[in-house]
């Protein structure tokens, strides 16, 4: 998969506001807005996760709040126990996440289509059961959480230092999954996509690189959910309600599913119409639901895909 | 004497209460180019995918180069030589044909937990895939989206994508299948230059393709193995005629 030039020039362009935002908006009076972006920049990593298996795996996941909630807890339930290294946090956040996905993922992916994802669902909507049934870390009620603490230079109380924190973050996870899309993994895994069978034929056991790819893309959204409940300082079990896998998808829909960076951009037009839109009006999913019929309809790799395509047919 | 590449013992397969492979025996010696013909319906796919390992017979035993494979995956018989082509094209569609090949040549380069080097860009994967596509003519066609090929090229590179496994034995599933008879002759005329470096199995429908090309060729009809012999003596076997090559055939000859 190759960028075009197009393409490369708008992601470089991207950060570079990104960048920019913290002070503009600062002296503009405006720092709410340093928290938005903030958050899309947490969902942005969350959808791209689930991106590399719905998009280019074709296992459709709707269940993968479950990891942004896991990731939340890791530092809810350390820091209740006065464990705030923020390093031994992520750990915990990407390797419970590891661990679930690959508990998940082994039981889930020994079915298709739509059992697939409704068994995806049924493990996330456990996992919510599980969170409103822990009564030591707040229930239903959620668990007020202090920030993570690393070293003394990234102070996450500075709210300036979190966004470039998450900021970093989104782009390790985009070029992590850059690379690996375009590796022999990568080649494996979007090859199962297409034709199983085929891959199957050809000496690739595809049950256990399909599994792996689950339990990447669940470890890279425990690192959104890490990010997450530093940025709310509460974790509720709220974070893994089916609803928020609904619109973690949706994320990707808009974005454009297996176009890579596109989900990113979904985001972000996802939270801020969501932002904008409920300014004018509380009802505002009626207005947001035709226009994803729309775009899904005329525009089946989201508004990623209606950029122009690199020769090979990809990217 | 050498085990033979492929031996199929009493091999049963039902479905509900149709028999799609009824004791069926028969083997490939080395090197041997194997046709197998019959009827629609007679079964042959069913026998495909037990061969292959994408169907579990019922019972039976299917030995590959002396070795029992029955139980094996489709994936572990690819790694042990064993190659298939499908009768539906079935490529990658949304990948160049140079990189449809370089996948199976990744198969065979042992596992495939690499997560940084773009394989793209890989010479070990891509320099081979050129080499058997030009072999197949299809050299220019190379980074055209598998796609956008036309039926016949997608047909050949069905083909270069089971040869790209290295296989000892190749498995064709009716090759030509919705050809037109210049895109026919030439894929005859490429097997005829694999005969001799490959054993092969052939499902095929198109009889100037067997006669022309086959060592052996058994009939099967009804999940029954009815025949095996020379093509003429296929053709010379008056239950042959009787069972598929058609009453009306035998009644000119």
């Amino acid at each position: 998969m190759e960028l075009t030039r197009l393409k490369g020039w708008l992601l470089a362009i991207g950060f570079v506001v990104l960048v920019a935002v913290p002070p503009a908006v600062t002296a503009m009076d405006e720092t709410f807005y340093i928290t938005l972006i903030s958050r899309i920049m947490i969902f942005a990593i969350a959808a791209l996760s689930l991106d590399l298996i719905l998009g280019f795996g074709g296992m459709i996941s709707f269940g993968h709040a479950a990891y942004l909630g896991l990731g939340s807890y890791a530092v809810g339930i350390l820091a209740f126990h006065e464990i705030t290294n923020g390093w031994l946090q992520l750990f915990v956040a990407i390797g419970g996440s590891a661990v679930v996905a690959l508990i998940i993922g082994a039981i889930c992916l020994r079915t298709s289509g739509i059992y697939f994802i409704m068994i995806t669902l049924a493990m996330t909507q456990l996992l919510f059961f599980i969170g409103i049934s822990l009564e030591t870390y707040g229930g239903d009620d959620g668990l007020p959480t202090d920030r993570s603490e690393f070293a003394a230079f990234i102070d996450l109380g500075n709210e300036w230092i979190l966004f470039y924190l998450i900021l970093g973050f989104l782009v390790l996870c985009m070029y992590i999954s850059w690379r690996l899309i375009n590796s022999r993994f990568g080649m494996v895994i979007r090859g199962c996509h297409e034709n199983e069978a085929r891959m199957q034929a050809i000496g690739f056991p595809t049950y256990r690189y399909k599994l792996l790819a689950f339990v990447i893309s669940g470890s890279m959204c425990g690192i959104a959910g890490f990010l997450l409940a530093n940025l709310t300082e509460f974790v509720t079990p709220e974070f893994m309600h089916w609803f928020r896998s609904g619109e973690i998808m949706i994320m990707v829909l808009v974005g454009g599913m297996g176009t890579l960076f596109g989900p990113v951009v979904g985001a972000f037009a996802f939270l801020m119409f969501e932002e904008i839109i409920s300014g004018f009006t509380e009802n505002w999913p009626v207005i947001f639901g035709p226009l994803l019929v729309l775009l899904v309809l005329f525009a089946k790799q989201g508004v990623w895909g209606l950029l122009p395509k690199s020769k090979a047919g990809d990217g | 004497m050498a085990d033979p590449i492929l031996k199929v013992e009493d091999l049963m397969k039902s479905f509900g209460g149709v028999v799609a492979t009824d004791q069926f025996f028969f083997d490939i010696q080395q090197g041997e180019f194997h046709a197998i013909i019959g009827p629609n319906g007679a079964g042959k796919t069913t026998l495909v995918a037990q061969i292959s390992g994408m169907l579990k017979p019922d019972s039976g035993r299917i030995l590959f180069d002396g070795q029992d494979i029955t139980g094996l995956s489709a994936a572990e018989r690819s790694h042990l030589g064993l190659a298939r082509s499908f009768q539906i094209t079935s490529v990658f569609r949304h990948f160049s044909a140079r990189q449809n090949v370089a996948l199976s040549i990744q198969a065979r380069q042992g596992h495939s937990f690499r997560f940084w080097k773009p394989a793209a860009r890989d010479s070990s994967l891509t320099e081979p895939a050129m080499k058997i596509l030009s072999d197949l003519g299809l050299a220019n066609r190379a980074n055209v989206l598998a796609d956008n090929l036309s039926h016949g090229e997608k047909r050949q590179l069905e083909i270069a994508m089971a040869l790209a496994t290295d296989p000892k034995l190749l498995l064709l599933d009716e090759p030509t299948a919705g050809m037109g008879a210049e895109d026919s002759a030439r894929i005859r005329e490429f097997l005829g230059g694999l005969k001799g470096k490959y054993s092969m199995l052939l499902i095929e429908h198109d009889m100037d393709t067997v006669f022309s090309l086959a060592d052996r060729v058994t009939v099967l009809v009804y999940g029954r193995g009815i025949a095996t012999g020379t093509p003429e003596e296929v053709r010379g076997n008056a239950e042959v005629r009787a069972a598929y090559l058609g009453e009306d055939d035998a009644a000119h000859a």
